[in-house]
């Protein structure tokens, strides 16, 4: 009976979880009706979202700390965007920048899986600082503190098969929602892994991971090399949707964002930083209506689910919230 | 010293002797200063932890180190993984791995906890925990498992259960272990050969019977006065 009582909670929750997920494709789908703001707001959402999974990859299944994200972001940008300003082909720019994005992870990353904890975290943050001087100094390339202007959003082109114009943001859109949730998926994928089981076993122990014969820092930088690419990604998807690259985007504060987005939807969870991304940019876009110090209300809200909901929103729902649903349905229902 | 295939050998002496060093130098937690390992012909000084694991040396911790976030299959598929050098697969699901979940149904069986297979680590009892760490140990099919104290903080019941096990998989799995252990009785039960360290160094080593009546052994154990 109470085998019964668990499978059909358990298959009241699989429902629930359907239809949101639904649901969100079909808002996700729909928002170009809503007018460009919108898009624009939604589509930095996604942006945002893919930058933290990556992020959450390191942090929450291999337990890294990683304060150095953004200067992956702006690799994959910059890079995109310099390759579009010289050549009009959207493909070739996303794809450049993911590859300049994950070797330049690739190398930093070797020189900082050496180290844990807080050691691990103050080395990301300063290659990523490292990265934003270069794009600060190095003005000829990058254009120093102005940035790169009139990025365009070229065509999407595969020669000889498609040509699909991209200028039209609605269209921009799309594009980008279909990267994310690809980027997005391959990392669940590889969460459930093989490959995702032995990160994890680098979270719980170390040790115990070398002493079943694995070598810990070659998969920690596997892990890096992962969320760096999926931060160029989130870069040169960002590029052309604003039309220019600043050098904000490799600024430690930007780093900051995925940790505040996967710190508010919940860590340790896989949806966690995709929900927390979308939180993000509603409360900055509320709070701004009221107050220039959206950031310091952030804060404040962050400090409290830290200090009242370690697990973020999504535990806060997938642990509170839906067991509450199901007994209600229960006793309605007299089935449990 | 020379560790010999087949001989279950315990290493005993007093806190601080240097048990636990030992076996931290045999696997490479620790660096050599000097000397050499040899392992089956194979040099290991310079091998890497990692590298030794493969090529058959494994241990479990005195302070019981498992997958505490993992459930039991998931503890006990990784090291599979890792001896089927299967563990960097991308997209491949463990769970659906044959081969795996074979040998990982035949582990916990084994260890007496095929119930368990879904429950987390951390919310087994500590025997069960110390239980699975020997089944993770085995996992890697080694030829040489050091055990460090598989029986602390365990019941009577509970150290008979180890004692049956590490029976049970010298004669199965063809492993020789080497153990380290404060209960004397486990010691005397279970060994072949039991060496004794007092501060960093050998005192006697020999057959449980001889170290039982040896006197100095008794000295360190008993106090230096004794028979004086």
């Amino acid at each position: 009976m109470d085998g019964w009582t668990t499978l059909t909670k358990a298959g009241r929750q699989t429902r629930l979880a359907a239809a949101a997920w639904a649901a969100l494709a079909v808002a996700l789908l729909t928002i170009p009706l809503f007018g460009d703001y919108v898009i624009w707001l939604t589509a930095n959402m996604l942006i945002l979202a893919l930058f933290a999974v990556g992020f959450n990859l390191l942090f929450s299944f291999t337990g890294l700390l990683s304060f150095g994200q953004a200067g992956f972001f702006a690799v994959g940008g910059y890079v995109c965007a310099l390759i579009l300003l010289a050549l009009p082909s959207l493909l070739l720019g996303v794809i450049g920048g993911v590859i300049a994005a994950g070797v330049v992870a690739l190398i930093i990353g070797f020189l900082c899986v050496r180290h844990t904890e807080i050691y691990f975290a103050m080395l990301t943050l300063a290659f990523g600082m490292m990265i934003h001087s270069i794009i600060w100094k190095w003005r000829s390339v990058t254009g120093g503190d102005d940035g790169l202007v009139g990025v365009p959003r070229a065509p999407l082109e595969i020669p000889g098969v498609l040509t699909i114009e991209m200028a039209d943001l609605a269209r921009y859109y799309y594009f980008v929602l279909v990267l994310v949730v690809l980027g997005i998926f391959a990392i669940w994928r590889v969460v459930r892994s093989s490959l995702g089981l032995t990160l994890q076993g680098i979270r719980d122990s170390e040790s115990r991971v070398t002493f079943i014969g694995l070598s810990v820092m070659k998969y920690r930088l596997i892990a890096f090399t992962i969320a760096g690419l999926a931060s160029g990604l989130a870069g040169a998807l960002m590029v052309p949707l604003g039309r220019s690259a600043s050098p904000a985007i490799a600024n430690w504060t930007f780093s900051a964002e995925p940790v505040i987005a996967t710190l508010l939807g919940g860590a340790f969870t896989f949806a966690g930083p995709i929900v927390g991304s979308f939180l993000f940019y509603i409360i900055k876009e509320i709070v701004v209506i009221f107050t220039g110090y959206w950031m310091m209300t952030l804060g404040i809200i962050v400090l409290a689910l830290v200090l009242g909901f370690r697990g973020g929103v999504v535990s806060v729902i997938q642990d509170r919230l839906l067991p509450l649903l199901a007994r209600r349905h229960n006793d309605q229902g007299g089935d449990g | 010293m020379t560790l010999e295939k087949g001989v279950l050998t315990s290493i005993i002496g007093p806190n601080g002797a240097g048990k636990t060093t030992l076996v931290n130098l045999f696997t490479g937690n620790l660096p050599c200063d000097s000397g050499r390992l040899v392992f089956d012909g194979t040099e290991i000084t310079r091998l890497t932890a990692h590298q030794r694991v493969r090529l058959g040396i494994s241990r479990s911790f005195q302070i019981t180190n498992v997958f505490q976030q993992m459930t039991l299959a998931q503890n006990l598929q990784l090291p599979v993984l890792a001896r089927l050098g299967r563990a960097s697969r991308p997209f491949a699901r463990p769970d659906r791995d044959p081969d795996v979940q074979a040998e990982v149904e035949s582990l916990l069986s084994d260890i007496g906890l095929a119930t368990a297979r879904d429950v987390r680590a951390k919310a087994l009892p500590h025997g069960d925990q110390r239980l699975l760490e020997i089944g993770m140990a085995i996992a890697c099919r080694p030829r040489l498992c050091f055990l460090d104290e598989p029986c602390s903080g365990m019941n009577p019941g509970e150290r008979a259960q180890v004692q049956e096990l590490v029976r049970k998989l010298t004669k199965m799995r063809d492993v020789t272990f080497v153990i380290i252990e404060h209960d004397m009785d486990v010691v005397f039960a279970l060994s072949d050969r039991v060496i004794v360290m007092h501060q960093g160094s050998v005192l006697a080593e020999g057959k449980p019977e001889a170290i039982r009546n040896n006197a100095r052994v008794k000295e360190i154990y008993l106090g230096e006065d004794v028979g004086a």
